[in-house]
């Protein structure tokens, strides 16, 4: 099935069907103007239109030359991409140095059976050299790419790869079972009753403001007059016949629903189909998308940590998300960003359960003894005191004065009209809320080989970060936090954000849960202080 | 009860680094005070600001210039420390912000040694070393010239004797 022998050395091609891709997706960007071209007719308007149909003429021929001067090839010891027509340029990666493989089909892509492959490597992930990206392969040739790459023994890909042909029929849901060799353990997978969390997720904001664009280019470039549309009209006068309150109270409602609608839909859209499993040769396999279809493979030795985030509104309904802390891929990014996402907004419970299938050393703790207490995701977190609660009020409580100066300032000598400042002034008892939430969130703990660090209050994070990944520590302070006797303390590490906080920390505190993270690393530079009081 | 604290690191940088900074502080100085030389005297006639504005502007940049230039390099040479043993390596700095960092040898990805023009005259060199965190580079500036040789020979001679590729 893997012939390795026939794949070395031979520069390959990207898929020619992706000649018809570029067109395509050229053609749908500038929707805008070639729409408002058909309804406004030739005869009105400028030349601009005709600027923007040259401008997607030369974005196709670009887009055709990256296809003509594209390849790429897999020796047994590096992958390699040859690009560029004025510049050529050869990016190798050492295959030993692969740590994700992601392959993405979009809509397009999958009706011409098509998928892009990114490959991640590790260390050079800041730098953009250490991406690969391949746009696009045929999807046999990118499943093919990804068991190739990151199964290195081609025995052992070769038996993967008929199991996950087979994969179809179900395999057990149970934690890795040393009894059944080279298949895959299902994690985790959707739910029909997860679409509750839909809502909560805000990812229709995006959606509104896609949609915002669209009208409003729709308006500049195809010069749609839309007060002249019969609907708008009627519905315009409607709305303006009420009062203001009510103006307000339905602009909020439809934007509610709008985005409730919005957000559930692209749920169902990113997440639909999602499942989690674990190859027995040690990689986690997420895939997920009803439309366009995301596969992300991590190697498992890779993973450094899993985090939990809960924003407010997901907080409100219980529930979280989970996504891996690992090397060689982009630390998360929004809902559906990233591709190090373990779990899609779920109950809190699940995120809790996968955490614990995933993290290698909770697995095996789990196994060993039965005892499930001391799960990075659940333990108890110490709370950093009442000088990081003082500190939080004195942050919250001086950004909300400055802005309200700001606002009294602007309408005394700018005409501002009042009810801003007197709004501002009335939501000072939610910033109190807001500091006390934000204190709340602040905990760190070390427990079986993890450091815990847990921040945050619109967007709550909890980060379990194994200590084996940490590299080094920065401990920081501001003149403020001097004078508060605290510190913020920086595990530096080469996955995920690169680096995780543990915010507002007493001082004494921060370097003994240092000590404990890296056994050794401190010692040399510690010294007993007998009475306690900052150094100077 | 007897609480850990961070002592700080063994070593100053070189004394020639205080004149270093100095200069380089006041070469910025100076480039700001030269353009509103010129533009007190492109504005001669005083249309847009009176003369005397211009001149309390131009002793209040001076003054401020001064200190600056005088206080800043003592205070940065007092809190810059630097350390490495055969295990980590160790730095402080800032005087607003106070910061500590400590990387391990065995972590070290690269260690470069730098010379600016103006380092070059006053023949100091910067050491950076870097782990395979972005978050994490460590970075000593300020150093004489064999110091700093010493120091990127002894840490790749350290870094090179660990296997694994440090993540």
């Amino acid at each position: 099935m893997i012939d390795v022998v026939e794949t070395t050395s031979t520069w390959r091609r990207l898929s020619p069907r992706m000649l018809v891709i570029h067109p395509f997706q050229e053609v749908v960007r500038a929707a805008p103007a070639l729409l408002g071209l058909l309804v406004a007719g030739t005869s009105s308007g400028g030349q601009g239109q005709w600027w923007s149909i040259g401008g997607v003429g030369l974005m196709v021929v670009l887009g055709m030359l990256r296809w003509f001067t594209t390849t790429y090839r897999i020796t047994p010891e590096h992958v390699q991409v040859r690009r560029g027509l004025l510049t050529r340029k050869v990016v190798t990666v050492p295959r030993d140095r692969v740590r994700t493989v992601d392959v993405t089909s979009h809509v397009l892509h999958r009706v011409l059976g098509l998928a892009r492959v990114e490959v991640g490597t590790g260390t050079s992930e800041r730098r953009r050299e250490g991406r690969l990206k391949l746009d696009a392969l045929s999807a046999a040739e990118a499943a093919r790419l990804r068991v190739e790459l990151l199964h290195r023994s081609p025995v052992a890909a070769s038996t993967a790869s008929t199991a996950s042909a087979a994969s179809a029929a179900e395999i057990s849901v149970t934690p890795p079972a040393g009894s059944m060799p080279a298949a895959e353990t299902e994690l985790a997978r959707m739910r029909p009753e997860w679409v509750r969390f839909g809502p909560f997720t805000m990812s229709g904001l995006v959606t509104v403001g896609v949609v915002a664009g669209f009208v409003s280019r729709l308006v500049s470039e195809g010069n749609v007059d839309l007060g002249r549309v019969g609907p708008i009209q009627e519905t315009w006068r409607w709305f303006s016949a009420m009062s203001l309150l009510l103006e307000i109270a339905t602009v909020v409602l439809v934007l509610v629903v709008f985005v409730s609608v919005a957000s559930t839909l692209g749920y169902v859209l990113a997440f639909g189909n999602f499942r989690l499993t674990r190859h027995a040769e040690g990689t986690l396999h997420v895939t997920r998308g009803l439309l366009t279809t995301r596969a992300t493979t991590i190697e498992e030795r890779r993973l450094r940590g899993v985090e939990v985030s809960e924003p407010l509104l997901l907080r409100a309904v219980r529930g979280a998300r989970l996504s891996a802390v690992t090397t060689g891929l982009r630390a998360a990014q929004g809902a559906q960003r990233g591709g190090s996402l373990l779990l899609p907004p779920a109950p809190r419970a699940a995120a809790v359960s996968v955490a614990r299938l995933v993290l290698p050393r909770v697995a095996d703790a789990a196994s060993d003894s039965s005892a499930s207490g001391a799960s990075p995701v659940t333990v108890g977190l110490t709370a950093h005191g009442p000088a990081a609660l003082r500190r939080r009020f004195t942050r919250a409580y001086g950004v909300h004065a400055l802005v309200l100066a700001a606002l009294v300032a602007l309408w005394l000598w700018a005409g501002l009209p009042s009810w801003t400042w007197l709004t501002a002034a009335a939501l000072l008892p939610l910033t109190a809320l807001l500091a006390a939430d934000r204190y709340r969130s602040l905990g760190h703990a070390l427990t079986s080989g993890y450091l815990v660090t847990r921040w945050g209050s619109f967007s709550r994070r909890r980060v379990a970060l194994e200590c084996d990944g940490v590299i080094g520590w920065n401990v920081e302070r501001s003149f403020f936090q001097r004078r508060a006797g605290l510190v913020t303390l920086t595990a530096t590490t080469a996955a995920g954000k690169q680096g995780y906080q543990v915010r507002d920390v007493d001082l004494a505190e921060a370097l003994r849960l240092a000590a404990a993270g890296t056994s050794g690393l401190l010692d040399p530079f510690l010294v007993e202080e007998q009475h306690i009081s900052p150094v100077g | 009860m007897d609480t850990p604290t961070l002592r700080s690191p063994q070593h100053r940088v070189s004394r020639t680094a205080v004149w270093y900074w100095a200069a380089r502080a006041a070469l910025g100085w100076l480039v700001l005070l030269a353009a509103q030389v010129v533009w007190l005297v492109a504005d001669g006639d005083g249309d847009a600001w009176p003369v005397a504005t211009h001149v309390t502007a131009l002793v209040v940049t001076a003054v401020v210039a001064v200190a600056h230039v005088t206080v800043m390099p003592q205070w940065r040479y007092r809190v810059h420390r630097w350390e490495a043993t055969s295990a980590a390596v160790f730095t402080q700095s800032g005087w607003f912000k106070q910061e500590w960092r400590i990387a391990p040898v065995s972590r070290i990805q690269t260690v470069d040694s730098e010379r600016g023009p103006l380092e070059q005259i006053f023949r100091l060199a910067n050491v950076t070393v870097t782990t395979a965190s972005a978050a994490g580079p460590i970075k000593v500036s300020g150093l004489d010239r064999d110091t700093a040789q010493r120091l990127v020979a002894d840490l790749t001679a350290t870094a090179q004797a660990t296997a694994g590729d440090a993540t």
